[in-house]
């Protein structure tokens, strides 16, 4: 009996403090400098680790962190077809030709740029996770203890800690949009969807203990605007609603999800799809459109390459979102990876285990650039667009461009590639002469 | 090899190993973007298979990737009667040739050097065309006048080619 009460006890005041110390601060939009500190005790300790690592390894490492983003395996050949066979004594055909074709078939084995875009960033020091440790040995006493402490605060303190945040935002959510939702339409319900909506992302960043650097915040998407960026995870959408309100795009799915959006749907204009309309293409423009053409409507946020993507590259974008018109708002998100991995692996992990381990990491620290609006040429088609948006958005993230489809992560690519390569070859051998 | 090289292609394997059964199909290859758009992609991927199987395992895997190491200086010198490295010129050499003989019969007949041709152009070159190149091909290296290139006229063709650094793949690291 005692025992229970005692219990009661810790957890009131545990909600007590949970309560006060972030719940009424998000409310209100400030900020207690808590997580600062965390923040700062966390990049200490893993800059110590680091040092530790680099002290630890026997064999000297002449050029380690060169550049973060060109982690490779293997030296790949990027010489292209007509230079490395043309440079063969006759340019006709010769069984020689066959190495190209072989060399390149080989790399792409050992090493390729499309699938390593769908599995988790490799690290260049280990950031005491034990997930991320598959390259790094024992090294120290130290080390292993500092780890063993982190295991403890990640699992005991800070997991629990986060679970109860999140419950506390998502109900709250739920609760708060559908009061907002029985309102009748008005600018009264518009700025308490506001609000609603505001507060509750607060609460879920810190649930995750989100630091985000927002910055040219001048240049954050307008209402009636369209709002794109660069796919990670799902807590993308959460990193962006934190610093201003966006109608979101998306399909509709069932359980939590569901209710969450099924309550949201009410007090603000977000398009959910069913999974049937998704695949017209017509429904969808149009009733973006129709969002759109209604300046008083929030912003739309979509994610063209709609799929998530490791967020060390960004992938072709669909051109959907770029036929509809309006001005476009490009938003750069890039995360570091150091202290925790927001890539949502949908093949590897489901939706529960993802959460999890996002919530078992460190932090999850990113960096959101707003970039000055776009709007589409006059001699410009949708995939110019498309490409011209991401190139600005690839440049300023730091990401790498990929003309690749992220649909690849599920579909096995379109003959025409291989079409064209064979193409090109016989242009080669018919524009040299010697054919029959 | 190094360790970190040999474990860095384990982990590429798991990776590729989407039924994580410890063995790759011929579709999880096929799944690299890359290698699916390579014209010769299916001659590669069966490389891989021996005779008649569909699975390969990792130690499988790291035979025919070793084909492609870049051969070292050292290891010319070494011992004459150890059995030939994976990665020597004649080796390596055998590789290729057996890319190109689809019946290994040891001898790349003209239909087989026409198919290979066909898989290499698509449908951009006319048959006849194509015949008269595989015919030429086959004329300029046919020493024996069987018509068919044997292993041995193979080397002979490609012996001013640099077989080593084609055929080599480099690790960073």
């Amino acid at each position: 009996m005692e025992v229970v009460w005692a219990v009661g006890q810790v957890v009131a005041l545990w909600l007590a403090l949970v309560l006060g110390l972030i719940v009424l601060p998000s409310a209100l939009g400030i900020s207690l400098g808590i997580s600062e500190a965390y923040m700062w005790v966390l990049v200490k300790t893993l800059e110590w680790a680091t040092i530790r690592l680099q002290k630890g390894v026997k064999k000297p490492q002449p050029q380690m962190l060169q550049t973060p983003t060109a982690i490779g395996i293997i030296e790949r050949d990027e010489t292209p077809m007509e230079k490395e066979i043309a440079r063969l004594h006759r340019a006709d055909f010769e069984f020689s030709h066959i190495f190209y074709f072989c060399r390149k078939g080989f790399e792409a084995i050992v090493e390729d740029e499309v699938t390593q875009r769908f599995s988790s960033e490799e690290l260049l020091s280990w950031n005491l996770l034990t997930r991320t440790n598959v390259n790094f040995h024992y090294i120290s006493l130290r080390l292993t203890v500092v780890w063993v402490i982190g295991v403890i605060v990640r699992y005991c303190f800070l997991l629990p800690l986060r679970f109860t945040l999140a419950a506390i935002g998502i109900t709250s959510m739920i609760v708060g949009t559908t009061v907002v939702g029985q309102l009748p339409n008005g600018s009264v319900k518009n700025y308490l969807s506001e609000v609603v909506h505001l507060t509750c992302s607060r609460i879920l960043v810190r649930a995750l203990s989100g630091t985000i650097h927002y910055h040219n915040k001048e240049n954050r998407p307008q209402k009636g605007g369209i709002c794109v960026a660069n796919h990670t995870s799902p807590i993308d959408a959460i990193i962006l609603t934190n610093d201003g309100c966006y109608a979101m795009v998306g399909q509709v799915h069932g359980g939590l999800m569901g209710i969450i959006q099924r309550a949201t749907v009410k007090a603000c204009p977000h398009v959910w799809f069913e999974r049937s309309e998704i695949k017209d293409r017509h429904l969808v423009t149009k009733r973006l459109r129709e969002h759109v053409a209604d300046k008083s409507k929030l912003p739309i946020l979509i994610f063209p390459e709609g799929t998530c993507i490791n967020n060390t590259s960004v992938m072709m974008f669909k051109k959907g979102s770029f036929e509809i018109g309006g001005t476009i708002y490009p938003v750069a998100i890039k995360y570091d990876p150091q202290f925790g991995d927001a890539f949502w692996n949908s093949s590897k992990y489901n939706i529960v285990s993802y959460l999890l381990r996002i919530m078992t990491s460190w932090a999850i620290v990113c960096n959101v650039w707003y970039l000055p609006p776009m709007v589409r040429k006059e001699d410009e088609d949708a995939v110019q667009f498309a490409n011209r948006v991401r190139s600005a958005i690839a440049h300023q993230g730091g990401l790498t461009e990929l003309p690749w489809d992220g649909g690849l992560k599920r579909a096995k690519v379109k003959d025409t590639f291989k079409e064209e390569q064979q193409k090109n070859y016989s242009k080669m051998l018919v524009r040299n002469g010697s054919v029959g | 090899v190094s360790h970190s090289q040999i474990t860095r292609l384990y982990s590429r394997f798991t990776s590729l190993d989407k039924g994580e059964n410890g063995t790759l199909s011929r579709e999880d290859f096929q799944r690299i973007p890359e290698l699916a758009i390579n014209p010769l992609g299916d001659r590669i991927i069966n490389a891989f298979f021996p005779e008649g199987e569909d699975q390969v395992n990792f130690r499988g895997f790291m035979r025919t990737l070793a084909h492609f190491r870049p051969i070292e200086d050292n290891e010319k010198s070494k011992d004459q009667n150890g059995p030939e490295p994976l990665n020597s010129r004649s080796n390596k050499l055998h590789f290729a040739f057996r890319l190109y003989d689809l019946d290994k019969d040891d001898k790349i007949s003209r239909d087989e050097l026409l198919q290979v041709l066909r898989m290499m152009v698509g449908v951009n070159i006319s048959d006849e065309q194509l015949g008269s190149i595989a015919d030429r091909t086959i004329q300029e290296a046919d020493q024996d006048g069987d018509s068919a290139i044997s292993f041995a006229e193979f080397v002979k063709v490609l012996e001013k080619v640099d077989v080593e650094q084609k055929m080599s793949i480099r690790f960073l690291h």
